[in-house]
């Protein structure tokens, strides 16, 4: 749902990145020893931003969540079992022993939001990753030839960008009987790879015709090692700024999908899916929508702001 | 003008049939089988699936499928019937799609209507205030206010707002639409939300910008004051950006009255969609996301031709 909105904010970061990316060039001078290159210099100042460093770690916390989350609850008091529930618990509030209460079937809800980081992750994580790389590979292709091929790759992001996402992905997994982690991600890679591929294209013609390009043609190196070692390094910024915000809207569209029912299916441990289960509970039993979406807002909002630490650091302009 | 809009109107074409061919197809190539999913987890005969994959027409090819939802290619039951002709499709009771479109789209409306003016003078006044005390504590307000609304996913904050202004304050009806215009205000409120922090910040950046510019700088040399210079230079022509997002956020917008409609029970379109997509009545959901796909599209050329209303500069031809 946010994804569409990011759009232009997203494609207005784009021309700022274009007069860095053409200093710094492909020739990684070295001044005064140190390798000055737009990257070493976004490390540098990002490691001295906050707001970088919390999100990071805001983010490391719900990886290990996720890979293992025994980690989190092998000192619960209460029962660690997700899967093991006693209907005599249902809607039970938080205590000593039951952090966050129990849900409608008597299940632990620490445990169970404990084990939702898992499905999040992944599918924020795969869905920007997949998307990411269908926008470099098109995207620097419909740039750096530009012509027929640019044309047909456009008109064909043009037709996915008239699908909005949210009522889009309604009807499609409406349709498909089972809906897993690997059903859901397709979906949301499928309506979510555009804005991506217009930054990529864009910020490729922008260093398409720059002097390093040029010297490194009349070096004689071939058009694969010109986008891939030349024209990719220099461009690809924006995709990854704009990349790291949309794991983030992946979350959070996975998250609202479930919600309305037309995401992930029970049995899966999902924090959209909790609060679909114990939505008409949540006026009587707030905990119900508190936790799950407490935790899905945190993370959501990690990949945001560490997004828009990485903007500030890879647009040299804002200095 | 006119000719700029029959092209337009024109280039909808081919974008219009990719649309719907591509949510077809994608529903197409998925694995799952949408007739064993009418059944979830009870046990079927196979001649009942096989018959129901022969009403659907779901034995075609993708294209032949296409042909006939969309009225191009007769179907064996009711000939020659389909989108071209105004049939969306009907629900297992035989209520036609454009009959519950007719019948809940005017509450969506006032909800779209309320939501965009809340969105637009609240996220413009915001931007204005944040650009104009630039770095103040007005400015990161409305950063930080911003970064959260965007983050918190509309279902979670809907519902949180719900719970505080409707149940424990009872500022507001806590759902329905009984109680006159008041109910229609959280719901609003709600639907705006995300799309007013995308404006707020979308007006800021514009007018920091634009506030650089040669002729503000003439603006200010000679004389005017400076209310003046940023109402009538400064935002007019920050709005464009601003203007072309309310647009495209359109399907922001119609996704979030799902959303919106669901939690606080209003009986729209979005909430059609809902009840369709949790009763399993498929042939609706695909019917009213069609329709609304079209809308989409027509907001974003009505979009298209306004800009020029705004900017002198740009012509059409």
């Amino acid at each position: 749902m946010v994804s569409e909105a990011n759009t232009d904010v997203a494609r207005a970061g784009t021309g700022s990145e274009a007069a860095a990316g053409a200093a710094t060039g492909g020739a990684e001078v070295g001044v005064g020893g140190r390798e000055a290159s737009l990257w070493s210099d976004a490390w540098r100042q990002l490691r001295r931003n906050p707001l970088f460093v919390i999100s990071a770690l805001i983010i490391l916390v719900f990886a290990v969540m996720a890979a293992y989350p025994q980690a989190f609850t092998w000192f619960y008091p209460g029962i660690q079992d997700p899967r093991s529930c006693s209907l005599s618990n249902t809607v039970g509030r938080p205590s000593a022993t039951a952090w966050f209460g129990f849900d409608v079937q008597g299940c632990d809800y620490y445990v169970h939001v404990i084990h939702g980081a898992r499905v999040s992750m992944i599918i924020g994580l795969a869905t920007a990753t997949v998307s990411g790389a269908i926008a470099i590979v098109l995207g620097s292709l419909a740039g750096y030839y530009g012509g027929r091929l640019d044309s047909i790759i456009s008109r064909i992001t043009d037709v996915f960008f008239a699908i909005p996402t949210i009522l889009g992905a309604i009807v499609i997994l409406n349709a498909i009987g089972t809906r897993g982690l690997f059903q859901v991600t397709l979906v949301l890679v499928a309506l979510g790879w555009m804005t991506m591929l217009r930054l990529m294209r864009s910020s490729t013609i922008e260093r398409r015709d720059a002097d390093f390009v040029d010297a490194a043609r009349a070096l004689g190196a071939n058009t694969g090692r010109i986008i891939t070692r030349h024209i990719l390094p220099n461009a690809i910024a924006p995709v990854i700024v704009y990349g790291t915000i949309f794991i983030g809207v992946a979350i959070s569209v996975e998250a609202s999908l479930s919600f309305l029912g037309a995401g992930l299916q029970l049995p899966a441990i999902s924090w959209g899916l909790m609060i679909n289960g114990s939505f008409t509970r949540i006026l009587q039993a707030p905990h119900l929508l508190l936790f799950p979406g407490l935790f899905l807002s945190v993370l959501v909002l990690a990949f945001i702001v560490l997004g828009d630490a990485l903007r500030d650091a890879l647009d040299p302009r804002l200095r | 003008m006119g000719r700029y809009a029959a092209r337009r109107l024109l280039q909808l074409v081919p974008v219009f049939f990719g649309a719907t061919f591509l949510l077809f197809a994608m529903v197409y190539v998925i694995p799952g089988d949408p007739v064993r999913a009418l059944f979830g987890e009870r046990q079927v005969s196979p001649t009942t699936l096989n018959e129901l994959r022969a009403r659907y027409n779901l034995d075609d090819p993708l294209v032949v499928q296409y042909g006939k939802y969309m009225g191009f290619v007769p179907d064996d039951e009711d000939g020659l019937s389909g989108v071209f002709q105004g049939d969306f499709g009907e629900d297992f009771r035989g209520r036609s799609v454009t009959a519950i479109v007719g019948q809940r789209f005017p509450t969506t409306l006032r909800l779209a209507i309320g939501a965009v003016m809340v969105q637009t003078i609240i996220g413009v006044l915001a931007g204005i205030l944040a650009a104009i005390r630039r770095n103040s504590f007005w400015d990161n307000l409305v950063l930080v206010s911003t970064t959260f609304i965007v983050a918190v996913p509309l279902f979670v904050s809907a519902s949180v707002a719900q719970l505080v202004f409707g149940l424990r304050l009872g500022w507001v009806p806590i759902a329905g639409l009984n109680d006159g215009l008041i109910s229609y205000a959280l719901p609003t409120v709600m639907l705006a939300s995300t799309s007013l922090a995308y404006t707020a910040r979308l007006t800021r950046t514009s007018m920091v910008e634009n506030g650089r510019a040669d002729y503000v700088r003439t603006a200010r040399a000679k004389g005017l004051q400076m209310p003046r210079v940023i109402g009538r230079h400064v935002l007019r022509n920050s709005l464009i950006p601003v203007i072309t997002f309310v647009g495209v956020d359109f399907g922001t917008l119609l996704g979030g009255a799902i959303i919106t409609e669901t939690i606080f029970n209003i009986p729209g379109i979005g909430r059609a969609v809902f009840e369709a997509v949790n009763q399993r009545e498929g042939a609706v959901v695909v019917g009213i996301v069609t329709i609304l796909v079209v809308m989409y599209m027509l907001a974003n050329l009505i979009i298209d031709l306004l800009y020029g209303v705004l900017d002198p500069r740009i012509r059409y031809e």
